[in-house]
């Protein structure tokens, strides 16, 4: 009944037609979770309770009309460790916050709850969602299922990982300039960016406030939809979210692509920079496209070549602001002190930070330090976020021509293991298919398509105009209905 | 980018750097930094700077006390107390 090839949808079905229980389903998971998790490296923590939790939901089945507001009810997800969750860890991935047990729940947590699911645990990723491989975690590396000698992608690595081997049917990650969508394309799963607004990030750790967006990380598009109509929405607790009405994209899903106006995104299809099967997935997506009859419009975005330039000024600008809350006093690391006595409070500060945050975070907080500082300032941050409003408006521009953009996730499969971390640069080169959505506000979402002849996977990104989620649901269906990459959790990577 | 400015920088941001520390973000962001330089080409002339995607809307509410939070929940994450405290160095 339930295996490698169960998607969330089944779940809910299967447990509503009374074929499993919940504390079944919850088992199931939490079996492979903990058998797989010492190869993997997704968990940062499991949730003790939540197969009690699970079970006393066995006798309580709602009838009809609960259903329809308890849509995920008795479903166990995987959370990011971004995501505080009362009275269990939450860590974003760092010593600083090793030990914080959050006293309150995340908008998006609570709301999941309130539909009925269970929390499974929490997942790696990097350290404050800093990085693209899920290298820099307190926690330890994670690894991709696929191929355990390569990265799972990032930040959202462990969320992805952890569906992609089935050690839980959905989670939720967060993306800043990517971190949901290059993680999915890596993994093979789907991954959606909402548009900037449309998710509150109440509770939600704090990494650049102008940049974060949540969202589902799932094996198929329709279950990607009923989670993200689920936390989706305005939020009281959130200025920056919307009021725009959350419409059911589940119920809407058409796979039906004729007539679509797709842009190709011109600088980012140059063949000579992407990895072979890369552009070779594009083009059985092009190919496919035109032959559903959907028109194919080229399209040039000459700033998105600067996008990784503005994006890293900005987000570094932000974080620096945001991470400076980690001052050790009311939560988070503080070093030993011997005694007290002629320390200074500059040093105690300076201490507790220095050894709660890892390398990359440092250099990341004084690079936004940097930026935003007396002298530099009109230089780095004011500049970039002058190209950001051009870069905004070219997008904007682009959509009176086509209704979604077709562009790479990235513009290889997985790396290997430690392959990048010594080269910053490249690093951050990797995002520069994603960091744009993020810049100007938009939604994205990855899809998986193929595999590599290495075996790993490839997905394809859709671009979406502000709020316009369903057009990129119903061009990842499509791909869905032809590629059926999703299969593949069935017939080829049970084997774990 | 040079080590004095890294050190300056390391103070406002309340970071305490060893040496190898200082010597590897030194590098790293003169490296990053070049690269990002590019951006400078860009005529921006009289745009405004974006800091936010989209038009906030303000919204109002009532300031009611909602509190479902124990002092206790709050204070479990202290990393040293006394009593409902929170204990640091003296700082006057």
């Amino acid at each position: 009944m339930l295996d490698t090839g169960t998607t969330l949808s089944d779940v809910i079905r299967l447990i509503k037609e009374r074929v499993v229980k919940v504390s079944e389903v919850t088992q199931f998971y939490l079996e492979r979770a903990t058998r797989l998790n010492p190869s993997i490296n997704a968990f940062i923590t499991v949730n003790d309770a939540v197969l009690d939790q699970a079970q006393k939901m066995d006798d309580q089945l709602p009838n009809q009309e609960q259903w329809e507001k308890q849509p995920l009810w008795g479903v166990p997800l995987g959370i990011k460790d971004m995501f505080c969750t009362k009275g269990l860890r939450t860590t974003a991935a760092s010593r600083m916050l090793a030990q914080f047990v959050p006293p309150y729940d995340a908008t998006v947590v609570s709301r999941l709850k309130q539909a009925g699911a269970l929390i499974l645990g929490k997942l790696n990723q990097d350290e404050f969602a800093m990085g693209s491989s899920t290298e820099t975690s307190y926690f330890g590396q994670c690894r991709n299922p696929w191929h355990l000698e390569y990265v799972p992608g990032g930040s959202s690595g462990g969320s992805a990982a952890a569906v992609a081997a089935s050690m839980c049917p959905a989670a939720l990650g967060t993306d800043t300039g990517g971190s949901i969508r290059q993680p999915a394309h890596f993994c093979g799963i789907v991954g959606i960016k909402p548009t900037y607004g449309r998710v509150s990030r109440f509770g939600i750790v704090a990494f650049a406030s102008s940049l974060d967006q949540a969202g589902p990380m799932t094996k198929t598009v329709e279950d990607a939809a009923r989670i993200l109509e689920v936390i989706s929405g305005l939020d009281i607790k959130d200025q920056t979210t919307s009021s725009e009405k959350v419409p059911s994209w589940s119920n809407n899903l058409n796979p039906n692509v004729r007539g679509l106006r797709v842009g190709v995104l011109q600088e980012f299809m140059d063949k000579s920079s992407l990895n072979i099967d890369v552009a070779r997935a594009l083009e059985e997506v092009e190919a496919f496209l035109r032959k559903e009859g959907a028109s194919l419009v080229p399209i040039s975005l000459p700033l998105v070549k600067h996008g990784v330039s503005v994006y890293y000024l900005i987000a570094s600008s932000e974080a620096s602001s945001n991470l400076a809350r980690y001052d050790g006093v009311r939560y988070g690391h503080r070093a030993q002190f011997d005694h007290f006595s002629g320390v200074t409070l500059e040093r105690f500060y300076s201490r507790n930070r220095s050894e709660g945050f890892g390398a990359e975070v440092k250099s990341r907080i004084m690079l936004g330090t940097y930026c935003l500082s007396a002298g530099y300032y009109d230089a780095y941050y004011k500049k970039a976020s002058q190209v950001r409003r051009l870069l905004r408006d070219d997008f904007l521009k682009a959509f009176q021509q086509c209704d979604v953009i077709l562009s790479p996730v990235s513009t290889t499969p997985a790396f290997r293991l430690g392959e990048r971390l010594h080269d910053p640069l490249q690093m951050y080169l990797n995002d520069i298919c994603t960091v744009s959505v993020n810049l100007a506000g938009l939604c994205g979402i990855s899809v998986p398509v193929t595999l590599s002849s290495q075996g790993l996977p490839i997905g394809v990104q859709f671009i979406g105009k502000p709020f316009d989620e369903q057009s990129l649901f119903n061009c990842g269906f499509a791909l869905e209905k032809a590629f059926a990459f999703y299969r593949r959790f069935k017939n080829e990577l049970p084997r774990l | 980018m040079d080590r004095e400015i890294v050190k300056k920088v390391a103070h406002l941001a309340r970071l305490e750097l060893s040496e190898s520390e200082l010597n590897a973000i030194t590098n790293k962001l003169t490296l990053v930094l070049q690269h990002f330089e590019a951006i400078s080409q860009v005529n921006t002339e009289g745009v405004i700077p974006l800091v936010t995607p989209v038009d906030i809307e303000y919204r109002f509410r009532e300031d009611v006390v909602e509190g479902d939070i124990s002092v206790d929940e709050v204070m479990q994450n202290a990393p040293s107390r006394q009593g409902n405290l929170f204990k640091v160095p003296p700082v006057i």
